[in-house]
């Protein structure tokens, strides 16, 4: 924790000032700097990005984006959470109230919140097993989230999936096996074309699952069928403890789907993830088929809470990317310079955040674990009540739809 | 082989009944579709769907490239997303290509959401041995796919079956591993007007005695019931009344059926083409081994297998590698002591 506010409050000035300028030189917004108030408040900015790289593509998303106030406080407020959620994640996994598997997303949070920006609640989204993120942007609460991770009955499937294995509407998970969720999403998005229902897949795979053999028959037939499916490679540099250098001998994953356009962006800047996923979300949306984008982001714990992650990369790499291109810190730095929030306003959406998290670990520790009977459930939807064999031939344990 | 009253029985092969099954379920529910390799404008490799892309279109009954994984993976996803796919494996021994797909994607999926994300599913394709076609085409599936929870694998043997199973299957909303077989694919069997109808379902996980006996219960599924039959006729000239029974279902398997047959005959023994270790025949006698008919048992319960081998290619070697009626016949008079 304290490390992170330090992280957080370290940004220099020199930065900002460049920071301002910048902003100054292409926002047609007022500003105000001498009162504050809230109606003082810019109500919006534009922001330069950074522009994407091409492949297979005459143009890409937009060099400018436009970010509300309200809008900047939700982007603050999801990342923030999902920092916070995370970080609590890591404390209960040491006290060992979390067990198994824990692959935590601190780092990335501006891929879950960009990209949920470029589509709607109504479309569709699929990733692997670092799915806490999107579990929280795609409909979760945080208090079944963090039920899920210690394994309880309120936890968002009840205490049966786990770490790995989290569902909502449009959310299929959460996938432990590597690579195979990108044929699902694809799948999904075929769906999607047959029922006609302008909705998109958003298939989310990392830089290690991305030299997937089923990820290239995946591109293959959604290229071929015209699948509306956003591939997106989060590319966080290391696939568990190995460098994307040494794992590919094309690290371009934006170039890897050959015959299908692609574009590499800055996964820590949200407006870029925002703006590119809805250039993206279009693309397909009009029939031309998948697209495919290469988020470059970085994430701060090992693969997993086994992995302290400091025996294939440098606790000097860490820090450079926490002091200068944190996700939420880069946010916070636009609207302040701007003016577009006070630091007390932001500073109070961390207490509330945090008192957020503390409730929902209150609850993720107190509730008790699904009951016995429990247990052999859901085997089948729809069925009549059947019987399953217990460990014995004496014990007959019951399992109902 | 008939069942009752033959006025109005029609004979019809095993793969027009699966033809049949497959329109019938295509024209009653638009979200179920076809995909797999050839489905489709070749008709289908075995030409169990021959006449369906003609009728359908492009959008129901879908060509895939020689990509398994991916397109098992897709079919999955696309159920999960609300759409009812029958996903056809050339043969199951191209399915293990994809067999993570089947297993960790589809069977798991439903309890791991605890009830929040069902999976209806079809994967059909002929299983087992054909003819000639050597080792790498020629494996039994059901004891893999039968040791899974959360599957539901199905295993027909008459067109009767094949045709009320599969529509079951199509019309179950969770996924079913479909295990047809080639060899039977072109075996006529008469079809009562009941068996007909478009509305005609067979349960899953309910076996069917297709000859009643007292001496012995043979338990088998597809094809090796042909050979249990005409087992049985044989050994009926010489007094020994066998009782056949035809599983259909592979998981959940009926052992209430098995178990009251074997209350009766006090012999079992199964028959099944596929591998004998960890096989569905070791399945049913553990079952039995556990269970209430145990005690009625006047001799051990014995298995009729395939030869534990990679499948050969010279006919005489393939011809002995699999169960033949002899050996049916064989098993049976050591069983009995006759």
């Amino acid at each position: 924790d304290r490390v992170l506010l330090t992280g957080v409050i370290n940004i220099s000035v020199p930065v900002r000032s460049v920071c301002v300028c910048l902003c100054f030189h292409v926002t047609g917004a007022r500003v105000v700097v001498s009162a504050r108030t809230y109606a003082d408040f810019t109500p919006q900015a534009t922001f330069d990005i950074k522009k994407c790289d091409l492949h297979k593509l005459e143009e890409g998303p937009p060099l400018q984006a436009v970010l509300t106030r309200e809008e900047g406080l939700q982007y603050y407020r999801t990342m923030q959470t999902i920092r916070r959620m995370e970080l609590k994640a890591d404390q209960l996994y040491k006290q060992k109230i979390i067990r198994g598997f824990c692959h935590l997303y601190d780092g990335q949070e501006a891929c879950a919140v960009g990209i949920e920006t470029g589509i709607n609640l109504s479309d569709h989204l699929i990733t692997a097993y670092r799915a806490h993120g999107y579990t929280l942007t795609r409909g979760g609460t945080v208090r079944e989230i963090m039920a899920e991770l210690t394994g309880r009955r309120g936890g968002i499937a009840k205490g049966k999936g786990g770490s790995m294995h989290m569902y909502t509407k449009h959310f299929y998970g959460g996938n432990g096996i590597v690579g195979a969720q990108v044929p699902l999403g694809a799948g999904v998005a075929l769906a999607c074309k047959y029922l006609g229902n302008n909705e998109i897949c958003v298939c989310l795979y990392g830089d290690g699952a991305a030299n997937q053999g089923q990820i290239f028959e995946t591109y293959n037939m959604a290229s071929l069928w015209k699948l509306p499916c956003i591939f997106i490679c989060e590319n966080n540099k290391y696939g568990m403890g190995t460098s994307v250098e040494r794992a590919a001998a094309s690290t371009d994953y934006y170039k890897r789907g050959d015959f299908i356009p692609g574009l590499r962006l800055d996964g820590m800047d949200v407006l870029c993830v925002r703006e590119a996923t809805k250039f993206a979300a279009e693309h397909c949306r009009s029939g031309k088929g998948p697209i495919l984008m290469e988020l470059q982001t970085y994430r701060y714990h090992g693969h997993s809470m086994s992995d302290p992650g400091v025996s294939y990369r440098t606790r000097e790499e860490i820090q450079e990317v926490r002091s200068k291109s944190d996700p939420i810190s880069m946010l916070k730095d636009r609207m302040l310079s701007n003016n577009m929030a006070s630091v007390e306003e932001l500073k109070e959406i961390d207490v509330e955040v945090r008192k957020e998290i503390e409730d929902a670990a209150q609850f993720a520790t107190t509730d008790p674990e699904p009951p016995l009977d429990d247990l052999c459930n859901h085997i089948f939807y729809n069925d009549p009540p059947m019987e399953v064999r217990g460990t014995n031939p004496w014990t007959k344990l019951k399992s109902v739809s | 082989y008939s069942s009752s009253d033959i006025s109005d029985h029609i004979s019809v092969t095993v793969r027009d009944a699966l033809n049949q099954a497959l329109d019938e379920e295509l024209e009653r529910d638009e979200r179920v579709f076809l995909l797999g390799e050839e489905v489709a404008q070749y008709d289908g490799a075995y030409k169990v769907s021959r006449g369906l892309w003609k009728k359908y279109g492009d959008k129901r009954i879908i060509d895939t490239p020689i990509t398994e994984m991916g397109f098992a993976g897709i079919a999955v996803g696309a159920a999960m997303a609300g759409l009812r796919p029958i996903c056809e494996f050339m043969t199951f021994n191209f399915s293990m290509q994809a067999i993570d797909q089947v297993i960790n994607s589809a069977a798991k999926t439903y309890y791991m959401s605890a009830g929040l994300q069902p999976v209806p599913i079809v994967f059909r394709g002929p299983n087992g041995a054909s003819a000639g076609v050597a080792a790498q085409h020629s494996q039994c599936f059901a004891a893999w796919y039968g040791h899974c929870p959360g599957l539901k694998v199905v295993s027909p043997w008459s067109a009767e079956d094949a045709k009320g199973l599969l529509k079951s299957a199509i019309r179950d909303d969770n996924p079913v591993v479909f295990l047809e077989n080639e060899l039977m694919y072109g075996v006529p069997f008469e079809m009562s007007e009941e068996a007909q109808s478009k509305d005609f379902l067979l349960p899953i996980g309910k076996a069917k005695i297709e000859r009643q006996g007292n001496h012995v219960t043979l338990v088998s599924h597809s094809r090796m019931v042909s050979l249990c039959l005409d087992a049985a006729a044989v050994l009926a000239k010489e007094g020994i009344e066998c009782e056949v029974i035809n599983m259909r279902t592979i998981r959940p398997l009926d052992a209430e059926a098995i178990e009251t047959s074997v209350m009766k005959t006090n012999h079992l023994i199964t028959v099944e083409g596929g591998w004998p270790q960890f096989g569905v025949g070791a399945e049913i006698l553990a079952r039995i081994m556990e269970g209430p008919a145990f005690n009625f048992l006047d001799a051990p319960a014995v298995r009729v297998t395939g030869v534990d081998i990679p499948m050969p290619y010279a006919k005489i070697l393939e011809d002995n590698s699999i169960p033949q009626i002899k050996d049916i016949i064989f098993s049976v008079k050591k069983t009995l002591n006759v």
